[in-house]
């Protein structure tokens, strides 16, 4: 019992991982619709500037600060040369220019800070702890914390401030957001800069397990599952999902791998999701339309 | 109009296109007085929400342009502004549908209507407490989801949310929308007390006839994208084509004034 409880929360906390992703993800389209392919990137870029920084012998904090500054450059960019000028353009458009946006970034990080491959440390050991008799590694526990913290904090910033109301209410109806004098323009920027942050924390997070490469960009591709299960526009749907997603794979891995010989692991979360798809395709917490007549 | 008294919104012989290509207004002329409400009247599809959505400059957003004419409020140009530096000179339009935040309570639908306004918490919640006095069943439904509440509500929180810009002019188009006759009573009374106590002027665009006019100083009828015909409210209301075209007065039914060969349809915006 211990064994399946272990294998539980490392699925859980990894799955945490992908909620982090997600959620970038679900912020950008409930504000705009835009399903932003280049969140995944947007991790490493954030990521890769991190690193570089800190290699340059600049301190923690202050490369953590100017990794915040120029993600928030790169969201009063992408407003004004990607969404600006493609406004009221068909959604696959806009998904188009994501795409491009994702290998532009790519690029231009490799042109940045080269392409090889950077360690980066958090300084949070990865090594075990035991609760009770239950093993579980300490930098997990961060992992689940931090993104705790990030969602409570993003739940505030919705609720409570005007521009977090605004950004909802955008979502919600945006030709009346426009009619009371809300710029759409600022709130897209808003957007960008907050699944920008959320970036940052995916790409640290994510960065300093896998090491910071490449390759980390992909990590987008494990938030589709998660987005499917969850439902595009919900944050808690993102976050459950992320978990469901990350306990399932690990206990599929565990339990069902053995017979058909491992590996499960990387296609599982596809699967569950597809099967998802066919009993609620609006997902879990997918916003039902409210239709009162 | 032809007393020159305080002329709050001209707007002056616009045409409207869509897409590009398609001409929906011909030459639209209308004005408001101060403090006066002013009806925009006609059938469906006759242009009253364009000619609304030109005033706010919401027609971008339909990828419809003003291509011609002029529209002023308080004496300065607005054509091309845009919905925002609009609401902040106080002109903000009530959108047909009402167009409530869904997924946001009415209290916080009601917020981000001062999301222009200056001047801190104070204020917000002084205007706040003026739009709960005005609309006091909103007050009882603060923390309700706006998607969970019905039409007449939503219709209220709409103006509220308007209200809450602090405007000196509302565009409202067809508050009596889907609602039962009851309810659409008490919010032209609403309307009017706001207009009566606040001094905000009215342009109201309505199918409704009848209780349009009942509620409005001076009226304008549309038809195909042009002003057929203007006068006060009671001028039209007496007026025989008006009662048999548009108040359901005839036994033939509605029909377009085209169809009415003794009317002279007037020339003055051609
Ligand atoms: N976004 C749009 N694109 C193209 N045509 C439109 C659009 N909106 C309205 N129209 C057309 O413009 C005309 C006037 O519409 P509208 O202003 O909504 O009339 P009303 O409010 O009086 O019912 C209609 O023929 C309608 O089909
Ligand atoms: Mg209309």
């Amino acid at each position: 019992m211990s064994f399946f409880m272990e294998v539980l929360i490392a699925g859980l906390l990894a799955g945490v991982m992908y909620s982090l992703v997600a959620l970038g993800f679900v912020l950008i389209f409930k504000a705009s619709g835009v399903l932003n392919y280049a969140q995944g990137t947007m991790a490493l870029f954030a990521a890769l500037s991190f690193v570089s920084f800190v290699e340059m012998g600049i301190n923690f904090w202050v490369a953590l600060l100017l990794t915040a500054i120029i993600m928030v450059i790169l969201a009063f960019v992408v407003e004004r040369v990607v969404l600006r000028p493609l406004v009221n353009q068909p959604l696959i458009t806009l998904f188009m220019a994501t795409i491009g946006l994702s290998f532009f970034l790519e690029g231009f990080a490799q042109a940045l800070w080269g392409s090889q491959v950077h360690r980066l440390e958090l300084g949070i050991s990865d090594d075990p702890i035991f609760i009770g008799d239950i093993m579980v590694s300490q930098f997990d526990i961060f992992a689940g914390v931090t993104a705790a913290a990030m969602v409570a904090g993003l739940a505030f910033f919705f609720s409570k401030t005007k521009m977090g109301r605004a950004l909802r209410a955008v979502a919600d109806d945006h030709q009346a957001a426009l009619s009371i004098g809300i710029p759409l323009r600022h709130i897209w920027v808003l957007v960008w800069v907050v699944a920008g942050f959320v970036a940052i924390v995916a790409g640290l997070l994510w960065g300093s397990r896998l090491g910071v490469q490449f390759a980390l960009s992909l990590i987008i591709l494990k938030a589709f599952p998660v987005l499917i299960l969850g439902g595009f526009e919900s944050i808690p749907g993102a976050i459950v999902g992320g978990l469901i997603i990350g306990s399932s794979e690990k206990l599929a891995e565990v339990y069902l791998g053995p017979y058909v010989g491992g590996g499960i692991e990387n296609f599982f979360p596809y699967m569950l999701a597809l099967a998802f798809l066919l009993i609620r395709p609006y997902g879990l917490f997918g916003e039902v339309h409210i239709e009162r007549v | 109009m032809s007393d020159q008294a305080n002329i709050i919104l001209s707007v002056n012989n616009i045409e409207v296109i869509y897409d590009h290509v398609i001409l929906v207004l011909k030459g639209v002329s209308l004005e408001v007085p101060e403090g006066e409400i002013v009806a925009l009247l006609g059938a469906n599809g006759a242009g009253k929400s364009t000619t609304l959505k030109a005033i706010s400059n919401l027609l971008k957003a339909e990828r419809g342009d003003t291509t011609k004419g002029s529209i002023e409020f308080q004496g300065t140009r607005v054509e091309k502004l845009n919905p925002a530096e609009l609401v902040k000179m106080g002109v903000v339009q009530v959108m047909e549908g009402r167009h409530c935040f869904e997924h946001l309570t009415i209290e916080e639908n009601l917020l981000t209507g001062a999301y222009t306004r200056k001047g801190g918490r104070k204020v917000i919640n002084e205007s706040l407490e003026m739009v709960y006095e005005y609309f006091p069943r909103l007050k009882q439904r603060r923390g309700t989801m706006a998607g969970f509440t019905s039409g007449g509500e939503q219709q209220m929180a709409a103006i509220g949310r308007a209200l809450m810009a602090n405007p000196t002019m509302i565009l409202l188009d067809e508050p009596s929308m889907g609602l039962a006759p009851m309810l659409v009573e008490e919010i032209f009374e609403i309307v009017k007390k706001l207009n009566e106590q606040e001094g905000v002027s009215v342009l109201l665009a309505e199918q409704n006839t009848n209780i349009a006019l009942a509620y409005s100083n001076y009226g304008y009828i549309m038809e195909n994208g042009r002003v057929v015909m203007d006068g006060s409210a009671k001028e039209l209301g007496e007026n025989e084509d008006v009662k048999e075209f548009y108040l359901g007065m005839s036994s033939e039914g509605r029909k377009s004034f085209r169809d009415a060969k003794h009317y002279k349809r007037r020339k003055r915006w051609l």
